[in-house]
């Protein structure tokens, strides 16, 4: 890049807001999956919208490809530098701008704390549902990209769900809003398109939230069984009751035991631990608490306690929160997978996971949004011995193909990133992923946002659509329509 | 086959049946119009494949296209400037995989909702949306038009219960999109791009829906008052901590009435009455009428002509709004009468002659651009749509909007002219 191009960009953000030296541009290399790393060419810091669209304008003008980041808690490689373009970090626009409690909005801009929407309305007894596990230090803009689950997303909805609106920044630099405070707004979802994206469709800088009630009375019941078949039988008679509680999550023995180690939550030493949690009405949680425990019962729970207060269910919360991170204490390195099946299909991927657990010889710990059917499959490695890091790598693209197999997705809410791309073109067909190219063209026809992720391929989206002609790189000989 | 005139001297209608079969091609009549726009033909595939085939020839032949459910919204949107071809998915209507214990389901676009709601109730589950006219409108019917209803309040709109979807484009591909698990989040969302897309993009064949069990028990209460006192008790409600599976406010000349439904446990309905009660002071509810919940439905009914408009407003707005339906129907001589959910979206109604509704439209969208609102103009006589555009004016997206539609249909050859901008 020339001299010129960063006096331009110092212009824009002033010298606090651009990082060029190379240690510097380190803590940018990768984001929450670290096994890929890129230095960009720089680091930009933009404090405002105006910032952020003439510092796109000048990467559209100059062809520079930019990647947006907010806390970088990603576990994909969405936010993954590319070493010919410059991270635009949106970690400084992070100013909560308007709190509407009687219509229910928050708008923020993209670098605010997950967590600190919830702080912020909570003494008025409001929160924002969606709650990855990362919620203390992930961002809004993060979410907005990856379209963000949590434990909670069985009852509430993922992120594209409570965001209603947004100001984006298009790859040419041209500034939209999407959405509204208000919903339908007659035209295309946008909202509905960008939320997801990866960051391949533009650069959202302001973001309207819809908010919740808290409800009156949150439980939670957790119940010990001897395998994960017997609480996976326990899941599906809940639903079949009729019962849709805000939270379910299970957790194999290796997962409970890497939480003891490291919380201390206090979890039963079983084969398979059920997490039920029922908000609502006092008289209703009541009611369906007592059916949940009769199921959970039923199938085999030998010990069943109910969290009642806050502290308590903090407490529960802690080890299931702190999960993924408690694995490090198994072993030196682990693979965090991020799987969906079918409910039904859990006892037979269960099962296979241990098949090939067994026959690879390394240990798979497993936790499970069991509600909807989202796996997260830990692969326990030894990073210094041979070969091990292969073979955990092979053994977690195996879990992946399982769940293409029985029907799911290979992704529940990683996102596909850099990480997974390849596998797009397992789960969908070539039309598929021509189809979604058509939305990335009439968002990104050159393709600068945060390009060669996603999909398996780059791909051209010729000069206009219509008509095939043959890009100019095509008749060059360096390109290759797919 | 007809013998055909103008640009259908190049069109060979026979190729057309041997794709869907030549029983299921027919000539259209008057009763086929969009508009008073005269397609020629109505072809009825069997399958998705026939149907993207179908879709593929007319493109190469240079037809328009206007796909079709149950008819049951046909005149929605801006009158089609071109159509040739009706494609029918009436006969793509079945149920084709009801997983009850992962609570999905795949159906067809052309299955009919009450039809899908009946196969549901078999394992006591439900599409938990209460569109406009069940017994007709099919899925993808309602999700080309976003229609929603009364029990968006607790679970959201189409857009939060579509986890799949195959569509058809006019290259004469299926795609897809989604899949059947709820929690998905690999590549594009495309099932959100399609649902409101008014089949402008492509033509929806197949959806997937996350489901939610059937309620155990349900009660209704209805509150009389002014429009203001009801809204705001509507915001008391809903800064409470009660969880109604709807919440709407109706109104008209000279009453007005806020109905809340409370779904779930008897235990859990009764505690939730007693709060109410207790929020809505000197306001006292009786038990609702058995039709309260259709009134988004009933609204369409009336004397013609008539204007029925669909808004979307900010919750604190809600007064206002029918307030401003008053005085602008006051000043034309209209009758008129408003339902709007507690989401923000609503109806208005407005009875009268056809210039003086227009007028009423134009004024009432300049009311509520002030409050941040739109609205749109859903059904109303022709003649009132002449001249301008029934979704309103386009926003700063509409560049964006008009390029994605190039890209999906590059010959504009789906349902031309109907949607927003004149896409």
């Amino acid at each position: 890049m020339e001299a010129s191009i960063f006096d331009e960009f110092r212009a824009i953000v002033g010298a606090s807001g651009l990082i060029t030296e190379t240690d510097e541009l380190r803590t940018y290399e990768c984001d929450g999956l670290t096994m890929f790393r890129v230095v960009p060419l720089a680091v930009l810091l933009p404090t405002s919208t105006e910032q952020v669209q003439a510092i796109v304008r000048v990467c559209h003008r100059e062809k520079i490809p930019f990647v947006a980041r907010g806390s970088g808690t990603g576990l994909s490689g969405g936010a993954l530098p590319v070493a010919n373009g410059i991270v635009l970090s949106l970690a400084r626009m992070n100013r909560i701008l308007e709190v509407d409690l009687p219509n229910q909005r928050v708008v923020v801009e993209p670098g605010v704390m997950n967590l600190n929407v919830t702080a912020r309305v909570a003494p008025d007894g409001y929160f924002y549902a969606p709650d990855p596990s990362s919620q203390q230090v992930c961002s809004i803009g993060g979410n907005v990209a990856e379209n963000s689950g949590g434990a909670h997303c069985l009852k509430y909805g993922f992120t594209t769900t409570h965001v209603l609106g947004m100001e984006v920044v298009l790859p040419d630099g041209t500034l939209i809003h999407l959405g509204d405070r208000t919903v339908d707004r007659p035209g295309y979802d946008l909202p509905g398109v960008f939320v997801g994206s990866e960051g391949t469709l533009g650069i959202a800088t302001k973001v309207i939230l819809r908010i919740i009630k808290r409800p009156e009375v949150v439980q939670v019941l957790l119940a010990a069984f001897n395998s994960t078949n017997e609480a996976g039988a326990a899941v599906s008679g809940i639903i079949a009751a009729g019962m849709l509680p805000a939270a379910i999550e299970m957790m194999d023995n290796l997962a409970i035991q890497a939480a003891e180690a490291a919380v201390q939550a206090n979890y039963p030493n079983c084969g398979g631990l059920l997490l039920v949690e029922l908000d609502g009405p006092a008289p209703e949680v009541e009611t369906l608490m007592e059916e949940v425990d009769e199921v959970c019962t039923k199938c085999g729970a030998w010990e069943i306690r109910v969290a009642q207060s806050d502290a308590e269910r903090a407490r529960v919360w802690t080890g299931r929160k702190a999960a993924f991170a408690a694995v490090g204490r198994l072993a030196p390195a682990y693979i965090v997978q991020d799987g969906v099946i079918p409910r039904t299909a859990l006892p037979q991927v269960m099962s296979e996971i241990d098949r090939l657990s067994s026959e690879v010889g390394l240990r798979v710990a497993n936790v499970f949004h069991a509600g909807d059917g989202n796996l997260h499959p830990l692969v326990l490695y030894d990073d210094a011995v041979p070969g091990q890091p292969k073979a955990a790598e092979k053994l977690a693209n195996d879990i992946l193909r399982l769940c293409i197999k029985a029907g799911g997705s290979i992704t529940g809410e990683h996102g596909v990133g850099e990480e997974k791309k390849m596998f797009m073109a397992e789960m969908y067909a070539e039309p598929d992923l021509e189809t979604m190219q058509l939305v990335r063209c009439a968002f990104d026809p050159e393709n600068l946002s945060n390009p060669d992720k996603v999909f398996p391929r780059p791909r051209l989206c010729g000069e206009k659509p219509g008509v095939y002609e043959p890009h100019p790189l095509e008749v060059a000989g360096v390109a290759q329509r797919f | 086959m007809p013998a055909a005139s103008g640009i259908m001297t190049q069109v060979s209608w026979p190729e057309l049946a041997e794709i869907v079969g030549k029983e299921h091609l027919r000539d259209a009549t008057a009763a086929d119009a969009i508009d008073g726009v005269q397609p020629q033909m109505v072809a009825e595939p069997g399958t998705a494949e026939e149907l993207a085939r179908a879709l593929g020839w007319a493109r190469g032949g240079g037809l328009k296209v206007a796909p079709r459910g149950g008819c049951t919204k046909l005149g929605w949107g801006n009158p089609p400037t071109g159509c040739d071809l009706v494609l029918s998915t009436a006969r793509l209507n079945r149920v084709l995989e009801h997983a009850w214990a992962d609570m999905t389901v795949i159906v067809e676009a052309g299955c009919r909702v009450a039809d899908l709601q009946k196969a549901l109730s078999e394992h006591r589950q439900r599409l938990a949306l209460d569109p406009l006219w069940p017994e007709n409108a099919t899925i993808g019917g309602i999700l080309s038009t976003n229609d929603s209803g009364t029990l968006r309040v607790r679970y959201g709109s189409l857009r939060d219960l579509i986890i799949g979807i195959t569509i058809a484009l006019p290259d004469g591909n299926l795609a897809k999109s989604g899949g059947k698990v709820v929690k998905n989040v690999a590549g594009y969302d495309l099932s959100k791009l399609f649902t409101g897309a008014l089949g402008t993009l492509g033509v929806i064949v197949q959806a997937i829906f996350r489901l939610h069990p059937l309620p155990r028990e349900s009660r209704s209460l209805s509150f009389s008052g002014t429009p203001e006192s009801l809204n705001q008790l509507l915001l008391a409600i809903q800064s409470s901590k009660l969880t109604p599976t709807g919440l709407q406010l109706r109104a008209a000349a000279g009453s007005a009435q806020l109905d809340i439904r409370f779904d779930g446990t008897a235990p859990g309905i009764q505690a939730q009455v007693k709060q109410v009660e207790q929020i809505a002071g000197s306001l006292v509810p009786s038990d609702a009428a058995a039709d309260v919940w259709a009134s988004h439905q009933a609204i369409w009914d009336g004397v013609s002509p008539a204007l029925v408009a669909k808004f979307n407003v900010l919750p604190t707005s809600f007064a206002a709004v029918c307030a401003q339906v008053q005085r602008v129907a006051g000043a034309q001589s209209l009758a008129w009468k408003v339902v709007v959910q507690s989401v923000g979206t609503g109806y208005a109604r407005l009875e009268g002659n056809e210039r003086a509704l227009r007028t009423a439209l134009l004024a009432l969208r300049d009311e509520l651009a002030k409050m941040g609102g739109t609205m749109v103009a859903l059904g109303c006589p022709v003649a009132v749509k002449h001249g301008l555009d029934v979704w309103g004016p386009p926003a700063d997206t509409q560049p964006l909007m008009v390029r994605i539609k190039q890209r999906f249909d590059p010959d504009g050859i789906l349902n031309p002219g109907r949607f927003l901008g004149g896409i």
